[in-house]
């Protein structure tokens, strides 16, 4: 029989449904799983094994008692600890934050307990988010599962949702929550060999996520499938009242519809992100899709997206701007770190506190920030990038006049080893093929299309029209049903 | 415009003060701007906080409409123009007292555009002068918290219940020339605040409070340099601020100083101001449009319905007052001024109108003239005002209706009036009681005055050989001998009949 941790969310939810296995054997074994590999992967900053038990005796009640079980009924889950979960600490991956319990839940959180998941841990990530490597993280590196054939070398599991993917992809969750600014679920999904999925922007409500840039979060799912993406966003999108960006739609029956067939759909394949220079297994993974998306039907046309190229210039003035000032609360007076020297005022208070809470890279944004907003070059910076986002959300719009979904790889490289990028301008450049569907608020998902030269995972990127997560999502299983990506981390831990 | 005839005399000649002023006045609502928490003055510290108000990690604000609604409502009552598109900022500096590190304002793109405002220039005089003083703005913001320094021997601590709360910022131009004008302009402001609902006006709680921007020239020379008194609570504190301010500027200047562009605070036990931080230590605030809340976007058909929910304003009031119902510019102005006052005299004049059975035009001058000559001091003398006066205008109304048909005097109203005060009891039951309703039987009065016209015979020759100021002593020996009773027409028309 299959270990039940090789299950996806999709057979444990119909198992446990069928009455083949109970939810408190699949919360057990994945608590088994998550233990196991916790010192090797660092990949959940606190676990919450009694969480996960009480969700599914719950599921078994109910199932034992005739109710209706919800979306995700049995399936435990992991959440990035970036959503705020009552009575467990949140973090945001940052020491200012250490110890801070919220006495409130999220709205996606609650919306996946109110389905029926379970709560195995709080994931870590890159410190408030800010990072493409998990290396910013206050608790600690993840280390991916995935390793170099013969070569203990630790890899980066991407980020920001590192801890995200890690779990995923080492069979210790079968699902995680993610969030995505700039591409923290495509990246590390694309990094692990797994699914993710960044929905259209005010999809998710972002009441209760610690906001590191309030313009481009947006909450997903990271999963080993395209369907299990699908049923976890049906279960964590909706209009929510407390956020004001949320948008007031109805939630598609996204799994229902899931579709490979794209005959009459078109892929637009963008000019510009083939770069100079472009890693040649990456070009070679982005053909392939090419090819896959023409088996399933589509037709495939050359598209141009020109301001591509300011892209990654303008998300890391926009961005860091909104952190700047969304960071600003975390000052000693109310909740999490307060370091108070001897005889401080206010202002000592401030500088020792947020000295000594937050990591460099979230100091070097904030300071990024608010320099672009400062007076004198706020229209240079600032205005001149919101003019840029514009501009980009254009070319989006023109050429979905021509295509229906638009291919791209993830990322342009397959992971990194962790220490391999000490300059953050290269870990910037990282994000050149995910921001600007941040940036345009577009639906986006990353898939696995098969391993580098190295054995390593590369993944493709859809991006859709604004609210077309079903187009997304059904290209995605187009790529999923020819890649025929099998290939997983070898338990080394 | 009137040209302010207000000067500094200073060592060197006279100089012109010029004072803009931006008042931030709470909106009327039970939640705050973003956050569904209460806004009650004076609750437990720290007991109208949401996770919202205290920028829990993850909150986001949510755009209360009736704030909104108050704001536009008051930039069409003083005939601003409303922008249908408006956005929020982010105002961003670091104190305890502002729990996100930001304050959500309006900077780029205010809700509330040009308006005006007319003062008078004395507003003891009716016929005095009118200016007129532009509002470049008013915008949506909130509050902060309060820091309470005297809790604790060597720490400071915090009271969130004001922060969120909603504030309007009611940006004057510098069109004010004296203190009078300053203080005028924020007594009417109140005044329509209070009449559009949108704020309180308690100026001793916080509602209302004015930062002063004061600077002085030569007259017709360019502006010189302002500087700002924060947080000024009267209206009598905005005129002595001006005062003060402007002596202290002229001085220095004349003294070889310069002004410097700085903060100031106001001391009104010294009636002084005295530098709060400088130009220099100025905070660079960072404004940005808010990306948690989107652009306020208002229909034609929202500014209607709020267009429509607008009462009668003061001056339009004023106006009625004086052409509809006859009064004369100083009752209509004083009635006017205060939103309460006149609600109350509306209430009596249909009462009046409605005991007499005449119309509202008719008895509006009794009316006007017996609560401005009479109740008010009345009630004076007893040390209450309208709105604690154990008299309402229906009874009022009962009263000045008695005057009205004869049953009493004038001046024996005066005596029920005082009688209705002590005791609670309606006019009619007094008068009743007291026996104090107007003889006008002529029989009777005729009667009196014979025995008075008897029992003077000498002053009646007098009278009759000419010495007719002598009339007023037959009446008040008629009227004393009737105990004041006597129909005072009636009586003089009986003693006319009487001495030709």
């Amino acid at each position: 029989m299959t270990q039940l941790t090789d299950l996806t969310l999709a057979g444990i939810r119909d198992g446990v449904a069928k009455g083949e296995f109970t939810a408190t054997e699949v919360a057990g074994a994945f608590n088994a799983a998550v233990a196991g590999a916790q010192d090797a992967l660092n990949a959940f900053i606190v676990t919450t094994p009694e969480a996960a038990l009480a969700a599914a005796a719950k599921v078994d009640a109910d199932r034992a008692a005739g109710q209706t079980l919800g979306k995700l009924a049995g399936v435990p889950i992991g959440m990035k600890d970036l959503f705020a979960t009552k009575g467990v600490q949140t973090t945001a991956a940052s020491k200012i934050l250490e110890g801070f319990v919220p006495p409130y839940e999220s709205t996606v959180s609650q919306k996946l307990w109110d389905a029926g998941a379970g709560l195995l841990g709080k994931l870590n990530l890159d410190q408030f988010a800010m990072g493409s490597s998990n290396e910013s993280s206050a608790f600690g590196h993840v280390i991916s599962p995935w390793r170099r054939p013969g070569d203990t070398t630790a890899l980066a599991p991407g980020g920001s949702s590192g801890g995200s993917s890690a779990a995923v992809a080492a069979r210790i969750v079968p699902a995680a929550t993610g969030t995505d600014t700039g591409g923290s679920i495509r990246q590390p999904a694309a990094f692990t060999g797994i699914s993710g999925i960044k929905p259209t922007y005010g999809r998710c409500s972002r009441w209760g996520i610690v906001a590191f840039a309030s313009s481009l979060d947006q909450a997903g799912p990271m999963a080993r499938t395209v369907t299990d993406c699908a049923i976890m966003l049906e279960a964590m999108a909706g209009f929510d009242a407390k956020d004001s960006t949320s948008l007031d739609v109805p939630v598609p029956e996204w799994a229902a519809s899931l579709s490979g067939d794209l005959r009459g759909k078109k892929v637009g394949i963008p000019r510009e992100y083939r770069l100079d220079g472009l890693n040649e297994d990456v070009a070679k993974s982005w053909d392939a899709g090419i090819a896959w998306l023409k088996e399933a039907g589509a037709e495939v046309v050359d598209i141009s997206l020109p301001h591509t190229q300011y892209a990654l210039a303008t998300y890391y003035i926009i961005a860091p701007a909104e952190a700047s000032s969304n960071l600003a609360r975390y000052d000693g007076v109310r909740y999490g770190q307060r370091d108070l020297p001897n005889g401080a005022g206010l202002q000592d208070m401030y500088a020792a506190t947020r000295a000594a809470g937050f990591g460099p890279e979230v100091k070097r944004r904030i300071m990024i920030g608010t320099y672009v907003l400062s007076a004198g070059f706020y229209d240079a910076y600032y205005t001149r990038a919101q003019k840029v986002r514009a501009l980009i959300s254009r070319d989006f719009m023109a050429a979905f006049e021509q295509c229906d979904v638009i291919l791209t790889p993830t990322a342009p490289s397959a992971a990194f080893a962790l220490g391999e990028k000490s300059n953050p301008l290269d870990m910037y450049l990282g994000d050149v093929f995910s921001v600007p569907a941040s940036l345009a608020g577009l639906p986006a998902m990353s898939v696995p299309a098969g391993l580098d030269r190295n054995g390593l995972p590369l993944g493709l990127q859809i991006i859709g029209k604004p609210l077309d997560e079903q187009g997304v999502l059904n290209a995605g299983l187009a790529i999923e049903a020819r890649a025929n990506f099998v290939a997983k981390p070898n338990m080394w831990w | 415009m009137t040209v302010s005839t207000y000067r500094i005399h200073g060592a060197t000649g006279e100089w012109e003060v010029v004072i803009g002023l931006e008042v931030h006045a709470q909106i009327t609502t039970q939640a705050k701007l973003f956050s569904g928490s209460a806004t009650a003055f004076g609750a437990e510290p720290n007991s109208q906080v949401s996770f919202v108000d205290a920028a829990m990690p993850g909150m986001l604000p949510v755009l209360n409409g009736e704030c909104i609604r108050q704001a536009v409502r008051t930039g069409m009552a003083i005939g601003a123009q409303i922008n249908k598109w408006s956005r929020f900022d982010r105002k961003n500096y670091f104190y305890a007292d502002l729990p996100q590190g930001y304050q959500i304002s309006q900077l780029y793109h205010p809700l509330v555009g040009e308006g005006a405002i007319e003062i008078s220039l004395d507003d003891k005089n009716p016929d005095a002068e009118t200016k007129i003083i532009g509002v470049e703005r008013i915008h949506v913001e909130q509050d902060a918290g309060k820091l309470m320094h005297d809790q604790h021997p060597t720490m400071s601590y915090v009271d969130l219940n004001r922060s969120g709360v909603a504030l309007m910022e009611i940006v004057s131009r510098p069109d004010m020339a004296s203190p009078q004008e300053a203080g005028a302009y924020l007594a009417k402001l109140r005044s329509i605040l209070r009449y559009v609902g949108s704020c309180d006006g308690n100026m001793d709680q916080g509602s209302m409070r004015a930062d002063v921007n004061v600077s002085v020239r030569r007259p017709g020379e360019p502006l010189g340099t302002r500087t700002e008194t924060k947080n000024v609570n009267s209206v009598r504190f905005v005129m002595a601020v001006v005062e003060a301010e402007a002596r202290r500027q002229v001085d220095l200047i004349e003294d070889g100083g310069t002004v410097s562009q700085e903060t100031r605070l106001y001391d009104p036990d010294k009636n002084e101001t005295r530098s709060m931080r400088s130009k220099e230590d100025a905070h660079d605030y960072r404004y940005f449009p808010d990306p948690d809340l989107l652009p306020l976007v208002l229909d034609d058909a929202y500014l209607a319905e709020c267009l429509a929910s607008l009462p009668e304003l003061p001056d339009a009031k004023r106006q009625r007052y004086e052409n509809a119902l006859g009064l004369t510019p100083y009752a209509a102005g004083v009635l006017t001024a205060e939103v309460e006052t006149a609600r109350w005299f509306e209430v009596l004049v249909t009462a009046c109108a409605k005991a007499q059975g005449k119309p509202e035009a008719e008895v509006a001058k009794q009316a006007a003239n017996w609560l401005l000559s009479e109740f008010f001091g009345a009630l004076n003398k007893i040390g209450k005002d309208l709105f604690s006066s154990p008299v309402g205008p229906e009874g009022a109304a009962e009263l000045l209706a008695l005057v009205g048909n004869g049953t009493i005097s004038g001046s024996i109203a005066k005596v029920v009036l005082e009688k209705m005060l002590e005791t609670g009891d309606g006019a009619g039951v007094i008068v009743e009681r007291e026996g104090l309703k107007q003889e006008s039987d002529t029989g009777a009065i005729d009667a009196v005055v014979a025995k008075i016209l008897a029992d003077n015979a000498e002053k009646v020759a007098q009278y009759r050989a000419g010495k007719e100021a002598l009339f007023g002593f037959f009446v008040g020996q008629t009227m004393k001998a009737m105990a004041g009773k006597g129909n005072p027409q009636l009586v003089n028309e009986a003693l006319k009949k009487a001495l030709a």
